[in-house]
């Protein structure tokens, strides 16, 4: 049984003062409903998360007590992309026909604060200062550049690329374009990442509604078809978040995992994708998704970029919405926004930010402590 | 100097304590030989549970690194300083030969000189005070430095 998206719809990104993360939650899920013209009565089921708004299945009592299936997911950064993939799951194994995926969230402002015993960590793990994400990401990106000879100038690219883009994006927080000097004289945060490298967390809220393929143009003139879906977690001697050791072997990341699971499901590869959102936490993590997830060699970030390949009219467009960098990062509604751009994109509707010449094929890449990746392949 | 009974290790079975030299303590898996830090008692790469403590070697090479550059959140953050007195602090993982790659704080007089593959020394010493105990920890030192 394939699977259809058919209905999109999103609380716009950033900070919304007097608004709850669950509110913003129900206003993408009603803008999901009227985008394709259904009603929550006609939800056979929800799968939904949020990491710091509350419980999604608490949304039934604004949005209506229909009785439906409503489960809460709680998977990390990639709480939107197992939402998306246990809806996938519902309709694909025959048990339903219609329902939606939801996430939404509201972060406090500065950096994400973490409770280490909940990672199955020990206290003493976050009394000395090593539960911060941030030191991750400046790990992995300075041993990936020191191994692959990556610039700086690299990551600055992506950065100024990423934020260009969400100054197109009228549901993006930062829309700002920084130049390429705001980027590299910014605040050094976590060496070799600075302050405009990085995401912040955020809030918004996001919803798909999904459907049987075969019944898809009963209620949608545009349905965007899932061709794959896959969530994968980490393997011994990968390089994840929160690991107090680290083996000397070395194994692929769950995002080369999931993404080799993804292309082999939908019997496509990586040149054929025509725009991609990859998980932008920092600078570093895009230029390394964009070889772990299969687009390009480890050490090919610094040609693509320098020659543009990613941009919007380049030949594989990468966060073309502005990514986490400009669009912050709600968790639970974060993975959920990077399909919701690859639906605009196939439905020819991103507007300002429209990658030219009718893209057919869409990809999407998330990754979360402590060590997950999700991934979608999707087609017009 | 404190006596060693108000000394506490900032979590037990982490290091060998009280020692004169000291060593962090990992599990080596007694069926694929993985060594893991902290110890713990299944092996998270052949899914056995046959494991026993050792101890770590003292010296490695800086593997990866980075500098935490602002003051980390409270909780769970318990160390000393406060935004005023905050300095930017070192990150890494030290690789300890044959053994395992070890994550933990960097002490060093310049954190600008840090480089992956310097060597590294293990110390164990005082983090905070706390009722009126120093709470000990581990951290790595440039070899050159010790």
């Amino acid at each position: 049984m394939d699977v259809a998206i058919i209905g999109i719809g999103i609380h716009p990104f950033g900070r919304t003062e007097g608004v709850t993360g669950l509110e913003q939650g129900v206003h993408a899920a009603r803008e999901a409903l009227k985008d394709v013209g259904l009603d929550w009565n006609d939800m056979e089921f929800a799968y939904g998360g949020s990491s710091a708004a509350g419980n999604a299945d608490s949304m039934v009592s604004k949005l209506g007590l229909t009785g439906l299936q409503f489960i809460n997911v709680s998977n990390g950064c990639a709480t939107g992309g197992s939402a998306l993939q246990s809806a996938y799951m519902a309709i694909q194994s025959g048990m339903f026909d219609i329902g939606m995926a939801v996430g939404f969230d509201k972060h406090p402002r500065g950096a994400f604060t973490v409770n280490p015993e909940a990672s199955g960590l020990g206290k003493w793990y976050g009394d000395v200062g090593m539960a911060l994400t941030p030191q991750f990401f400046g790990m992995k990106i300075q041993r990936y550049m020191h191994e692959y000879d990556i610039s700086e100038d690299t990551l600055i690219r992506v950065a100024v690329k990423n934020f260009r883009n969400g100054a197109k994006n009228p549901n993006a927080w930062r829309r700002n374009a920084f130049s390429y000097d705001d980027v590299a004289q910014s605040q050094m945060v976590c060496h070799p990442l600075r302050k405009y490298m990085f995401c912040s967390p955020a809030e918004g809220g996001c919803a798909m509604i999904l459907c049987r393929a075969d019944k898809a143009r009963q209620h949608a003139s545009n349905p965007v078809f899932l061709k794959a879906v896959a969530v994968k977690t980490r393997q011994f001697g990968s390089f994840e978040v929160f690991s107090q050791s680290q083996a000397l072997e070395r194994a692929p990341a769950p995002t080369v995992q999931a993404a080799t699971a993804a292309f082999e499901m939908a019997g496509i590869g990586p040149e054929d994708i025509d725009v991609a959102q990859l998980q932008d936490t920092e600078s570093g993590a895009e230029v390394m998704h964009m070889a772990e997830n299969g687009f390009c060699a480890d050490g090919d970030q610094e040609q693509w970029l320098r020659e543009g390949h990613t941009e919007i009219d380049g030949k594989l467009p990468v966060n073309t919405d502005g990514g986490c960098l400009a669009n912050g990062e709600p968790v639970g509604a974060s993975g959920l926004r990077q399909v919701y751009e690859i639906c605009l994109q196939l439905r020819g509707e991103a507007g300002e930010r429209q990658v030219p010449n009718n893209p057919k094929t869409g990809y999407t890449h998330v990754y979360g402590a402590p060590g997950l990746s999700g991934v979608t392949i999707m087609a017009a | 100097m404190r006596s060693i009974a108000d000394q506490i290790p900032i979590a037990q079975g982490l290091f060998t304590w009280p020692s004169n030299d000291p060593r962090l303590l990992g599990s080596k898996c007694l069926d694929c030989g993985v060594v893991t830090f902290p110890a713990q008692s299944g092996c998270p790469a052949c899914c056995g549970e046959n494991t026993e403590i050792i101890e770590l070697e003292r010296r490695g090479k800086l593997w990866t690194w980075t500098i935490q550059g602002f003051l980390p959140n409270r909780p769970p953050y318990e160390g000393p300083e406060t935004p005023e007195t905050f300095k930017p602090f070192g990150v890494g993982y030290v690789e300890l030969p044959n053994q395992v790659r070890v994550e933990t704080r960097i002490q060093t007089e310049d954190i600008s000189r840090l480089r992956i593959g310097m060597e590294m020394d293990l110390v164990v010493e005082k983090f905070i005070e706390r009722d009126g105990k120093d709470i000990i920890a581990y951290f790595f030192r440039p070899a050159d430095e010790s």
